[in-house]
């Protein structure tokens, strides 16, 4: 096999020594860019455009019935990486029963923001399809408590589909 | 007794003038720094403060009056206040020696539009230019950090090297104008063709490559090299004391530019505008116009330069220096010289 051996590979021409040329060539591309579309956007008043599927707040759904299909049973808190979701279950008092399909229910449901991780996992193993992940993602506020979302800011309001759509 | 009053007030006009547009114009090279920064880079850049960010500069004022002023407790206090000031004030006196255009004639009265006309004007110049350089040595040393003090030898030696670059080869065009006056120099410029670039080439490549160097921009910005010196000699500066240290540089990057418009580009002369003996207010204006545009264009270039060029390597900068631009600028006077006395076309041209 025939070896080649390169020569001189550093070598540059007059004109690469001189800078003259390289130079003008890297001041076209930055004159270039400045008159290119921007990637960044103005971002409080115009938002990117985020996937269906993009994992952001969570949402506990209500079912056909407009009852809240989470019973309490704890599979998210177990299955959480970041021990983020607090539940305290509880057995549905008589006079709220027609709001639960079963008797048992979460009466604390608290999930910290702050912890979270947005991995999904709860949402994989709730086996009643109550919780889900929104694209929802605006996370601000001045002190940690606020950030520990409450069940009835992360219970949805009314009935419908399974699956989030905006 | 009267004319020498209404000189005085002539004069105090139009330093306050002159003093407010130099501040105005350094504190919007800053904002434009940062805009022509994320335009190159496809960001949107600084918008927020009033309509396009027009009041940035004076949020970022402000922000530098209010913060917290910390004098580090082993400096030398005396020096260590006073650098920013003395790496401030000679450049801002600089910009007096600028004919920023021609004359107006107000209320019968002919104003120069020229503080001072030394009649050893590029000396002047030359000379204030130099003195800058003390607040960033004074201002490295005081520190009293390794980081500043670095910064501070690097900004002296390499302010000297190249002042001898662009010294030298300033020569051409004394040889041509056969005057140190700004003014005559200007006034010799008055046609398009008679600009002192289409003579002087290779002479107004090495003076510009080594403005860039004295102001310390971008290939040279050695003396504050953050990623190596954490800030370089403003390390230990907070408040306005570091405001005033930027804000400095950017008034060397004006004197710097307008130096070089008046010499090569025929400062206030506008492109095929012949002056008249009494322009009018028009004229005058369109002069003043014609050298802040020039002024602005070299600044512009200096920012496009700074945001395309990686920085050089120390070693490398002084190669260039000492070997290549100084030879250089003396290989161009020698030529120069040699076309002034056997070429009698080059001294009149066209
Ligand atoms: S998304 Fe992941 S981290 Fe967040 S609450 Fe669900 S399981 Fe926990
Ligand atoms: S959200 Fe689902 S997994 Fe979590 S407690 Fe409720 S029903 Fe169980």
């Amino acid at each position: 096999m025939a070896i080649e051996v390169i020569k001189n590979k550093w070598k540059m021409s007059l004109g690469e020594r001189l800078y003259i040329t390289p130079i003008w060539a890297g001041m076209r591309v930055t004159l270039r860019h400045l008159f290119m579309k921007k990637s960044t956007i103005p971002y409080p008043e115009q938002k990117v455009e985020v996937s269906p599927r993009w994992r952001g707040r969570h949402v506990l759904k209500r079912n056909e019935l407009g009852q809240e299909r989470c019973v309490g049973c704890q599979m998210c808190e177990l299955a959480c990486p970041a021990d983020a979701i607090y539940i305290e279950a509880a057995e549905v008092p008589a006079e709220k029963r027609h709001e639960h399909p079963t008797e048992r229910y979460a009466k604390v449901y608290d999930i910290d923001m702050l912890r979270c991780i947005f991995c999904g996992m709860c949402e994989e193993a709730c086996p009643e399809a109550a919780i889900f992940l929104t694209p929802y993602y605006e996370f601000v506020d001045d002190t940690r408590e606020k950030l520990i979302y409450n069940k009835e800011m992360l219970t949805e309001k009314t009935g419908g589909p399974i699956w989030y759509k905006e | 007794m009267n004319e020498l009053l209404l000189l005085i007030l002539e004069k105090a006009g139009f330093a306050v003038i002159l003093f407010s547009a130099i501040m105005g114009l350094a504190s919007y090279a800053t904002l434009a720094e940062r805009r022509i920064a994320s335009w190159m880079q496809d960001r949107i850049g600084p918008n927020r403060a009033g309509p396009w960010g027009l009041l940035q500069p004076a949020a970022d004022g402000i922000k530098f009056f209010l913060k917290e002023e910390m004098i580090p407790a082993n400096v030398h206090k005396i020096f260590y206040i006073i650098a920013p000031g003395i790496a401030a004030i000679p450049p801002i006196l600089l910009t007096a020696a600028i004919p920023w255009g021609n004359k107006i004639i107000l209320f019968g009265r002919e104003i120069s539009l020229q503080m001072i006309d030394v009649n050893a004007g590029l000396l002047f110049v030359f000379a204030f230019a130099s003195i800058g350089i003390y607040g960033v040595m004074l201002g490295g040393w005081a520190s009293n950090n390794k980081f500043s003090l670095m910064g501070s030898l690097r900004a002296s030696s390499q302010v000297i090297s190249y002042e001898l670059a662009q010294g030298t080869a300033v020569v051409g065009v004394l040889l041509l104008a056969g005057t140190l006056s700004l003014r005559e120099i200007v006034e010799q410029q008055d046609t398009f063709a008679k600009w002192y670039i289409w003579r002087q080439p290779i002479g107004f490549f090495i003076f510009f490559v080594a403005s860039l160097a004295e102001c310390a921009r971008m290939p040279f910005d050695l003396p504050e090299s953050e990623n190596e010196l954490v800030g370089g000699y403003h390390t230990e500066y907070s408040s306005m004391k570091f405001g005033l240290f930027q804000v400095s540089e950017y008034i060397h990057m004006i004197v710097a530019s307008s130096l070089m418009a008046t010499l090569y580009l025929g400062g206030w002369q506008v492109p095929f505008m012949t002056v008249s003996a009494q322009p009018t207010l028009f004229e005058s204006l369109l002069g003043v116009g014609a050298i802040v545009t020039k002024t602005l264009l070299f600044i512009f270039v200096f920012m496009w330069l700074r945001w395309t060029l990686p920085r050089f390597r120390y070693d490398q900068l002084m190669r260039l220096g000492w070997k290549v631009l100084l030879e250089g600028a003396f290989i161009w006077v020698i030529i120069t010289a040699i076309l002034v006395l056997a070429w009698p076309f080059y001294t009149t041209w066209f």
